[in-house]
């Protein structure tokens, strides 16, 4: 069967060919290299995956093949994915930051018999695992830089696999493979980061990718001339759908920074129209932003105040088009050439036309601050197996509390548990040899379960999520027990990063935190007070004063919504160290993994429920090249002020 | 020690050439301190070539003849097969010889990519008048000269810091910035003197990189001071070592290891 809603188009390569037809002589995508912005138009891009595309055909490629792509954002690496398809293989592309046992884990479980990797680092994991892996058989890499001692037998660069492929002259071949692909048949395997258990590879069709870019691209009136800067993993299934997806669908430029430590100088140099980023990226503009006004003059941190004020009063408003007052406006209007105009020029945001956050809950008063300065910042909810799109938020329907109403061709459905369920043209097609959890996952109907406890708002239909269902218990007494919906509130303050709330079964709460080595390092500077590490400072008497007091904030406000009033943190601690993905606590995309943390901290628990006013730890360090060592502290225990828990009245 | 000057390929696959320069009989003296005592050693193109030894052994001077800044007052130096007569450290740079401080020797106030560019200054062949109007071969030679640097910077992964003033950069960062400026010269030779001096074990773990890959990406030669005898050990193909301005060791890291008079003179005996 190959019916497709798109007008005879039925994969990414067409797609291409589309591209390269109707835009042929426009910027497709750019690079910085060598301090200047290199552009390839949709023509040379063709040309490039074309030539690749005959490469990987002389090395043996056959049709159903997985090929393994990992690096940083590059053109060169994007082009990798799309030639893949060319030639009927199925692009995989892996976390560049995974460790080399990460990586060997979907290597083989894919079973992928080429990959391209970015640069020495990646080809030294592969080089590790290779042993174990039977079934690869050569690695491409795009940078040869240190590598040109290494053993070439089943190794080679990527343009000389391009200028192989150059001189076989196979076109007729790679386009017979492309055009035999069907609109069922698979676009990409994606591995989830897993907060449970082994990551698994998400199979998503050519129907789902297309469908979904379709719709999402409508939504939100994408269009060629767009500008996106590809900076978040490429093995994420949000990469994967904004720059290759939507961009061959809308025909929008996709720009890859010079560095990941460039990211926010490229960022101000390409000025985006459409821009993603999670949360923790616009924390950390607000945070920088907010320490370079403590620095500024006097008059100019004035300005500042007084014109954000107005900007958080009215801009909001502006920016949804609902009616503001004359002097308003005019007041804004002066703003915004004064400060918010500059500002955004600044953060790079200037262009912003649509801009999105999601993977976590993000702060009211960040997302205010985003929305207030005239960016157009919107919250989506979605996942790999949906392909990206569950719901989101319509422009004029802008919230910090909800993540949006169903995204076209989407239907929700709220399981008795609490528990959010969907159905779309995105839903994947299967776990990749993993039929089991694809049953469990997806239903007949094709209904998926999220795994998240939310409702849908009566009035507005916009859907709120609350936490992860299985996360969401209950305590000793009965009471509901929620940790995100606490913890989310604790992150919200600049100084914290991470909170881990316990209280499952317990007679009350208790929670780890982890301090914002920024933010905190930033007032100690402040305030002369001196400290040799994370370790010293996260256990500083003033320092847990001031968790302490936010601490007793959140207990005041989680004691408002009577059904949640039982998660007040009655004790905490300020962890030694930051929560690591190479420690396993945290996943790639910086989400706790609960279970990990729990067995692993296990004595810290049991003291956060004794009498004891502090404990002696010792805990295993896993550094970034995979060595161990062991760090010892002594933590502090402290109570927390726990507010009166209002009654609910007349029950 | 290698006594042959054929060339040939070490195990790791690079080629080591012709002698680029031998040091015959160098004495140095400071009035009455003879700071090096006839010491004789060549470096041969292509290699990682270390000077070590105890504090006060006379390395930084030894740098410093090779560098022209000393003139010894015994012995010669040949370069490139040519007994080269006093010089200035100019005239120096000019015949390829590129060198980093162990005092950090950058131009503080100015940002990254101006203190990479002053490396090219011997490159550069238009006059001050023409550059300063920016016109006709001036402009061109810049971009030239930017492409080399913007190379160099690449290579060495700083980026980020193009336009940061060098005042404002970490220690360890400054170390890379002063390395780049010295490829930027595109030297023959290559002096470094402690490059990893008060850096962190991540920071001489990256610089040790970076000098290994210089050495194996453009072919430089490169001799280096160094106090960590770890890292020395690790990266270098041959290593002279020096004790008192005299020269007690000279070979292959693992003979110079398992040197009696090295070992004294690192773990201290009882001096008559």
């Amino acid at each position: 069967m190959n019916v497709s809603a798109s007008g005879g188009i039925t994969s990414i390569p067409d797609l291409l060919a589309r591209n390269v037809a109707q835009y042929g002589a426009k910027p497709a995508y750019r690079e910085k290299e060598f301090g200047i912005w290199q552009s390839w138009t949709w023509a040379q891009a063709a040309d490039e995956i074309d030539a690749l595309a005959m490469g990987l055909l002389t090395l043996g490629a056959d049709v159903g093949d997985h090929i393994a792509i990992v690096g940083r954002n590059r053109p060169a690496l994007y082009w990798a994915m799309v030639a893949a398809q060319r030639i009927g293989c199925v692009p995989v592309p892996l976390y560049q930051d995974a460790a080399a046992e990460e990586m060997a884990y979907a290597l083989d479980h894919c079973g992928a018999r080429f990959a391209v990797a970015g640069d020495q680092e990646q080809v030294d994991k592969i080089a590790d695992v290779r042993e174990g892996l039977h079934g690869l058989e050569h690695v491409i890499y795009l940078d040869g830089r240190g590598l040109r001692k290494y053993d070439h037998a089943a190794m080679t660069s990527y343009a000389n696999v391009q200028e192989a492929g150059r001189a076989s002259g196979r076109i007729a071949e790679v386009n017979a493979r492309s055009a035999a692909r069907t609109y069922d048949d698979t676009c990409v395997m994606l591995y989830t980061s897993g907060t449970t258990g082994r990551p698994k590879g998400v199979v998503l069709s050519n129907r789902n990718v297309i469908e979904t870019s379709k719709n999402s691209a409508e939504f939100d009136h994408l269009k060629a001339g767009d500008e996106v800067l590809a900076y978040l993993p490429m093995a994420w299934v949000g990469d994967f759908i904004f720059s290759i997806g939507q961009a061959m669908w809308a025909g929008f430029c996709v720009n890859c920074p010079e560095s990941p430590d460039t990211m926010m100088t490229d960022l101000r140099e390409i000025g985006p129209t459409y821009f993603f980023a999670p949360p923790r990226v616009f924390e950390s503009q607000l945070t920088t932003v907010m320490i370079r006004m403590e620095d500024a003059s006097r008059f100019k941190k004035w300005m500042f105040d007084h014109f954000m004020a107005i900007a958080r009063r009215v801009g909001p408003d502006i920016l949804d088009g609902k009616p503001v007052s004359a002097m308003d406006k005019f007041r804004y209007w002066v703003g915004n050439i004064l400060v918010f105009g500059p500002l955004k020029n600044t953060l790079g945001l200037s262009r912003v036309r649509v801009g999105y956050t999601a993977g976590e809950a993000i702060g009211p008063e960040i997302f205010d601050f985003y929305r207030a300065l005239g960016i157009n910042l919107k919250q989506l909810y979605g996942q790999t197996e949906a392909t990206v799109f569950i719901t989101q938020q319509p422009d004029g329907q802008v919230r910090s509390d909800t993540v949006g109403v169903p995204s076209p061709g989407v239907e929700l459905k709220i399981a008795d548990n609490g528990e959010v369920f969907y159905r779309s043209p995105g839903v994947f097609v299967e776990y990749y040899k993993n039929a089991e959890s694809t049953v469990e996952t997806k239903d007949a109907e094709g209904w998926v379960a999220t795994g998240d406890a939310g409702f849908i708002e009566e009035g507005t239909g916009h859907l709120r999520i609350i936490d992860r269902a299985k996360d969401v218990g209950k305590m000793a007494d009965g009471a509901l027990f929620a940790p995100k919906y606490v913890e989310n509130k604790l992150k919200f303050y600049p100084n914290i990063l991470e909170a881990v709330v316990f209280g499952a079964g317990r007679d009350y709460c208790t929670a780890f935190i982890n301090i914002d080595l920024t933010a905190v390092g930033n007032w100690a500077e402040r305030n002369n007070i001196a400290y040799s590490s994370y370790q010293e400072l996260s256990q500083h008497p003033q320092v847990l004063a001031q968790i302490a007091d936010h601490v007793a904030e959140v207990n005041k406000s989680v004691a408002a919504d009577p059904m949640l009033a039982g998660c007040q943190i009655h004790r905490f601690l300020v962890l030694h160290k930051e929560l690591d993905p190479d420690d396993g606590e945290i996943t790639r995309t910086r989400k706790v993994r609960r279970r990990t943390v729990e067995e692993k901290y296990a004595d810290l628990i049991s003291a956060l429920y004794s009498d004891a006013d502090e404990i002696y730890t010792e805990t295993e360090v896993t550094y970034e090249d995979g060595r161990k060592g062991r760090i010892k502290a002594t933590l502090d225990l402290r109570d927390a002020v726990v507010a009166p828990t209002q009654k609910v009245a007349a029950q | 020690m290698k006594d042959t000057v054929e060339p040939y390929v070490t195990a790791d696959g690079r080629t080591i050439g012709n002698i680029l320069m031998d040091m015959r009989n160098i004495t140095l003296r400071f009035g009455g301190v003879e700071a090096i005592k006839n010491i004789s050693f060549d470096i041969r193109e292509g290699e990682i070539r270390a000077i070590i030894g105890p504090n006060g052994a006379g390395k930084s001077s030894m740098l410093n003849v090779i560098s022209g800044f000393y003139n010894p007052q015994e012995g010669e130096v040949w370069f490139r097969g040519e007994k080269r007569p006093p010089m200035k450290p100019f005239q120096v740079a000019r015949q390829g010889i590129a060198r980093t401080f162990q005092n950090i020797a950058l131009f503080e106030g100015m940002s990254v990519l101006d203190n990479v560019m002053t490396g090219r200054l011997t490159h550069m062949k238009t006059g001050l008048l023409a550059q300063a109007v920016w016109y006709g071969r001036a402009a061109k030679e810049e971009t030239q000269n930017r492409e080399v640097v913007e190379r160099i910077i690449d290579f060495l992964e700083i980026q980020a810091i193009r336009k940061t003033p060098v005042g404002r950069l970490p220690y360890g960062l400054k170390k890379r910035v002063e390395l780049a400026r010295a490829l930027a010269a595109e030297p023959k030779l290559l002096l470094l003197d402690e490059p990893m001096a008060g850096m962190n074990v991540e920071e001489k773990e990256d610089m040790s990189r970076f000098i290994l890959d210089v050495n194996d990406e453009f072919g430089t030669t490169i001799a280096l001071i160094e106090h960590d005898m770890g890292v020395v050990m690790d990266i270098s193909d041959r290593v002279v070592v020096m004790d008192y301005g005299r020269k007690i060791g000279d070979g292959t890291p693992d003979e110079v290891r398992n040197n009696q008079e090295v070992i004294d003179a690192y773990l201290g005996v009882a001096h008559d």
